[in-house]
């Protein structure tokens, strides 16, 4: 495997966290050439010139630390391009520097509580995939609020639903409910439709975000209009 | 009007502009920000119909022409609301300012609302502005638009207590309708910038008066629901949700439908084609023929053409106490409440 495959399987663990999906599968990497001696030089894109600044400026920081945790890397620099702040942004990252130093004054905090509140919607959209297919398969409610973890199928929400977990701190052992409200609490069988209710609006709104971000970056960039996505 | 199988729909367009983003009106050394912002508009036009896109120069700057052909006589509007967007740290003389829409309006008298705008940031001086503006433009509504940036500060929410004196200051004068926006923002930086909460809170406070979300909240589309099924007063503003799904994202715009007339209701949804981003005249005759895709939709409320009358125009005539002749109405006044269960889990689910 080359430096440059590992380097995008790297960025393929970089999540738009507005979105819940990797930047490679939404085209945000627009180029990644790496030197013989493994300099890496990565150029990102977005769908519009006013993406929110803080989501712009953890793909990019997300994106040169996936980078440069790899051994065979000696260098990185990361190139926003054509965003209203990226001149801010990628001083900042390509220093190493956190999100107040990228906008001084202009924030009180970091990104964290923002980052936890979008894996929470994330959270909540991926189990209501697999609950609802639960349902269709013929599942009742509490044979669905009674599964463990370690009944989740191998596939790419189950899987993220428990790396979801373990970035919000919720339990993911084997023996751990295999659904969980976002706190971590349990989901009680009787609540279960009521609550698929809601997380069907949250994923509404994921998809059709990421529905919409696909669609502009196609239009800004020119690029290649694919059949419909199936939504 | 629109006529389409016998069935008249009365078209109130509840989002309409008209500006002026050409480089002559941009600021010096903002230059960035002026034509990023207007090539970000172009590009969501670029998610209607190939057909109905324009080339960037005449969407920096369209005639009254444009806007007359676009609108009244291929669009099938009867009613456009004009909602004003400043943006004067950019544009020299604001990007579509209640001053221009108020020239273009006097001439189409009756067919062109013209909303007013104010910050709670201008103090006082705000205040006695609005009153003005108020008696000039005979104001019935106002377009708020709290990301916007204003010496340093880059934004403001309804929650801020120099709102309150404004808010009191339109229920006194009438002007019940307050179109808020909370689409695509920037700012604040370090938090959600789509937070829809501080609507929420003015609501409340404020039950005489209407609060239109413009764009649905768009992209937190679930927050908006959550907090318009829980107050009376909150509208659905459909301007960009029917623009930048219907056609290029159909199954998408089909959830998003589903969602919101299962959550805020058809008497809550007001249709805005958000011209010159996109042409009403497309969106009018997508949405009358609109309809789910297939049986996966099953789950959600039933869209007739009794809902369609009324998201087309009939709620947004209510509000305004625009007249509709009797032709465009409904036999019988069927009112159709939306989800009013307890959304209470709504914290716990994210």
């Amino acid at each position: 495997m080359s430096i440059r495959a590992r380097v995008l399987d790297a960025l393929g663990t970089v999540y738009d966290p507005e979105l819940d999906e990797p930047i490679t599968s939404l085209e945000f990497v627009t180029s990644c050439d790496v030197s013989a001696d493994g300099d890496v030089d990565l150029r990102l894109r977005l769908p519009t010139s006013q993406c929110a600044p803080n989501f712009a400026f953890l793909m990019a920081a997300d994106a040169r630390d996936a980078v440069r945790r790899l051994p065979e890397v000696r260098g990185v620099t990361v190139l926003l391009e054509d965003h209203c702040t990226d001149d801010e942004i990628n001083a900042a990252v390509n220093r190493g520097q956190a999100f107040a130093q990228a906008f001084p004054g202009e924030t009180e905090g970091e990104l964290d509580a923002l980052r936890r509140l979008f894996w929470r919607k994330a959270l909540v959209a991926r189990q209501s995939r697999l609950c609802e297919a639960l349902l269709a398969g013929g599942a009742t409610p509490e044979e669905v609020t009674a599964r463990r973890a370690a009944d989740l199928p191998d596939e790419p929400d189950a899987r993220r639903c428990l790396e979801l977990r373990g970035q919000l701190g919720i339990a993911r052992e084997d023996d751990a409910a295999a659904f969980v409200l976002p706190d971590g609490g349990a989901i009680a069988a009787v609540d279960l439709r009521h609550w698929l209710r809601i997380a069907r609006l949250i994923r509404t709104s994921l998809e059709s975000n990421g529905g919409m971000c696909r669609s502009l970056l196609r239009v800004r960039y020119d690029l290649p209009n694919p059949e419909e996505i199936a939504a | 009007m629109y006529e389409k199988d016998g069935e008249k729909y009365f078209v109130v367009d509840g989002h309409i502009h008209f500006w002026d983003a050409s480089p002559d009106n941009w600021v010096k050394g903002q230059e960035k920000y002026a034509k990023g912002w207007i090539e970000c508009f172009h590009a969501y036009q670029g998610l209607g119909p190939a057909e109905t896109h324009w080339p960037i120069e005449k969407f920096q700057k369209y005639s009254e022409e444009d806007f007359v052909s676009d609108v009244f006589d291929e669009g099938y509007v009867d009613v456009g609301i004009f909602n004003p967007t400043y943006l004067k740290e950019w544009y020299t003389d604001g990007f579509n300012t209640t001053e221009t829409n108020a020239r273009l309006a006097a001439k189409h008298p009756d067919r062109l609302i013209v909303n007013g705008r104010w910050d709670p940031r201008e103090g006082e001086a705000g205040l006695r502005r609005l009153e003005e503006d108020a008696e000039r433009y005979g104001l019935k509504g106002v377009k708020l638009y709290t990301a916007e940036w204003r010496d340093g500060s880059r934004g403001w929410t309804l929650r801020d207590p120099e709102a309150a004196p404004f808010l009191e200051k339109c229920a006194e004068l009438g002007i019940v309708n307050i179109h808020v926006h909370k689409g695509p923002t920037i700012w604040p930086l370090d938090k959600d910038a789509f937070d829809v909460r501080d609507v929420d809170y003015a609501a409340t406070s404020y039950p005489e008066l209407n609060f239109i979300v413009e764009h649905v909240g768009l992209p937190r589309i679930e927050d908006f629901c959550f907090m318009a099924t829980q107050e009376p007063n909150v509208y659905a503003g459909l301007a960009v949700a029917v623009g930048a799904l219907m056609h290029a994202r159909p199954r998408f715009f089909a959830k998003v439908m589903g969602e919101l007339l299962f959550w805020v209701g058809e008497d809550k949804m007001l249709f805005g084609s958000d011209y010159a981003i996109w042409e009403p005249k497309w969106q009018v005759e997508g949405f009358v023929d609109w309809d789910y895709p297939d049986d996966q939709f099953s789950d959600y409320p039933a869209v007739t053409t009794a809902s369609k009358k009324k998201i087309l125009g009939l709620n947004a005539a209510k509000l305004y106490g625009i007249d509709v002749p009797e032709e465009f109405q409904l036999p019988t006044e069927a009112e159709t409440p939306a989800a009013r269960e307890d959304a209470q889990l709504v914290e716990g689910a994210a």
